[in-house]
């Protein structure tokens, strides 16, 4: 199989890149590491009239880390972001890089083509939206951030208007007073490494002691979006972290879900695999808080 | 204003030799490797970025060669498993697989040797879980792969102690004997 005819243009910037994609027009698409568009174009379901390549655009590869505030390129490699320093500090991060496909894709795909495509299974937008976040675009009226809850619009679908694309990812993590900690979990299950997760399920959580201060659940694959689980959040804020609470916040955060049965599992088996997913994230989010070293990867099942 | 078709030249580099092409830009990176330059030790297995045969190094990195536009090679290094047997003489990781019969009809093979190239360059002792992990993407329908998890393995110890495997063979063979 091959992708059917098209025109090549190369950018040299994203400038030049997005003038180029508001004049072509509408059947143009940005090509980023191709992880989602070459697959879709060799099954001939996309077939763009012009591909406008962004890989030889430089400086748009990198992870910045400066205190609370990590910063990304929209063309840094989920690879390279497993093997950051941010993804150290972060855990989360790494959770959720290091299992995004397989070592083949992770190679090659990038955060910003990964949230570009909106895929509602995909695997950042459940993470970032537990942090405050931002999406730096670049169009052909100029710059303008955008948070990651108004970026995400619909299934494949997000804010970004013609011509424009992704510049850079924002993620900030709360700031926290001295007597407390904070940390988070992703984690996703899914068939094999080289499909998206039937379900997932990320946690942050700010903890003083054993009392949960602030919360921020979120789940993947179960729904047109990711979803904001903010009744979950709510029932873990301001409330002593024992088994009780943490099955109370699982259960409002699997109610939050609106799983579709398709070839991955039924809607029911997606909800009750959703609130065990939260279940094990806040647990696992609450001994990294405490300091404790856990390992999280992808689990196919 | 190109047009749909046109041809785009490209300069690679592959298995340390340099080619200059112009190609259509809709060819994909393994075409390019088997067509155009006719090293087809890389494999079309799947088509779909599902099975990882086609699996070679692009600057260093494994991917699916079946998923890249060759363009994206332009300006860059390939290594493809015709790169790795040197004058004649298996690759350690080769030999690692010949000596644990890590394969059967083969097919899959390239594409897992290529795979065990990037995590060993990465990661030259790795753990069981993470020789599982690193060969997810790969799939073999013949071998059930505890063959192959012992070959990496094995290259891997093999690589640390700097034995060249035939020594090693060898010095097994006369303790068997």
């Amino acid at each position: 199989m091959h992708p059917g005819r098209f025109r090549y243009h190369r950018a040299a910037s994203l400038e030049e890149a997005a003038t180029m994609l508001q004049q072509l027009g509408d059947e143009a698409r940005p090509l980023a590491g191709g992880q989602s568009l070459v697959p879709l174009m060799k099954l001939r379901l996309a077939r763009p009239t012009d591909l406008v390549d962004l890989a030889f655009v430089p400086g748009l590869s990198y992870v910045r880390h400066e205190r609370d505030e990590v910063r990304f390129g929209a063309l840094t490699r989920h690879a390279e972001i497993a093997d950051s320093d941010a993804a150290a500090r972060f855990p989360i991060l790494h959770d959720c890089a290091a299992g995004i496909g397989d070592v083949q894709v992770r190679n090659r795909g990038t955060i910003g083509g990964s949230l570009a495509e909106a895929d509602p299974s995909g695997d950042w937008a459940p993470v970032l939206l537990t942090h405050a976040t931002e999406v730096r675009c670049v169009g052909p009226g100029g710059q303008r951030t955008v948070p990651l809850r108004e970026f995400i619009l619909d299934a494949y679908t997000t804010a970004l208007g013609p011509g424009e694309l992704v510049r850079e990812i924002v993620m900030r993590a709360p700031p926290h007073a001295s007597d407390e900690r904070i940390g988070g979990a992703y984690i996703a299950a899914k068939r094999c490494a080289q499909v998206y997760a039937t379900a997932s399920a990320a946690a942050r959580l700010t903890l003083a002691g054993d009392v949960c201060r602030d919360a921020a659940i979120s789940l993947g694959a179960v729904g047109l979006t990711a979803v904001d689980a903010t009744e979950a959040a709510e029932a873990l804020r301001g409330r002593t972290l024992g088994r009780e609470t943490i099955e109370a916040a699982a259960k409002a955060a699997a109610a939050a879900g609106d799983p579709q049965p398709d070839m991955r599992g039924s809607a029911e088996y997606k909800r009750v695999l959703a609130g065990a997913l939260v279940k094990r994230a806040i647990e696992i989010a609450a001994r990294r808080a405490r300091g404790e070293q856990v390992e999280v990867s992808h689990e196919y099942a | 204003m190109p047009e749909a078709g046109d041809r785009v030249a490209i300069r690679v580099t592959v298995n340390g030799k340099r080619h200059e092409q112009e190609i259509e830009p809709r060819q994909l990176l393994v075409d390019y490797l088997r067509e155009t330059l006719g090293l087809t030790g890389t494999h079309i297995g799947c088509d779909t970025s599902f099975c990882g045969a086609c699996t070679v190094l692009l600057n260093g990195a494994s991917v699916k060669s079946c998923t890249v536009l060759a363009v994206h090679a332009d300006q860059g290094e390939v290594t493809t498993v015709e790169g790795l047997a040197k004058d004649g003489e298996l690759h350690p990781i080769q030999q690692a697989f010949k000596d644990h019969y890590a394969l059967q009809c083969g097919y899959c093979t390239p594409g897992l040797l290529m795979s065990t190239c990037h995590l060993l360059a990465r990661n030259p002792s790795p753990t069981q879980r993470e020789i599982r992990k690193a060969i997810a993407g790969n799939c073999c329908r013949c071998t059930g792969y505890q063959n192959v998890f012992d070959a990496i393995a094995d290259a891997a110890k093999r690589a640390a102690a700097d034995v060249p495997p035939e020594a090693e063979r060898a010095a097994t063979s006369a303790g068997e004997r």
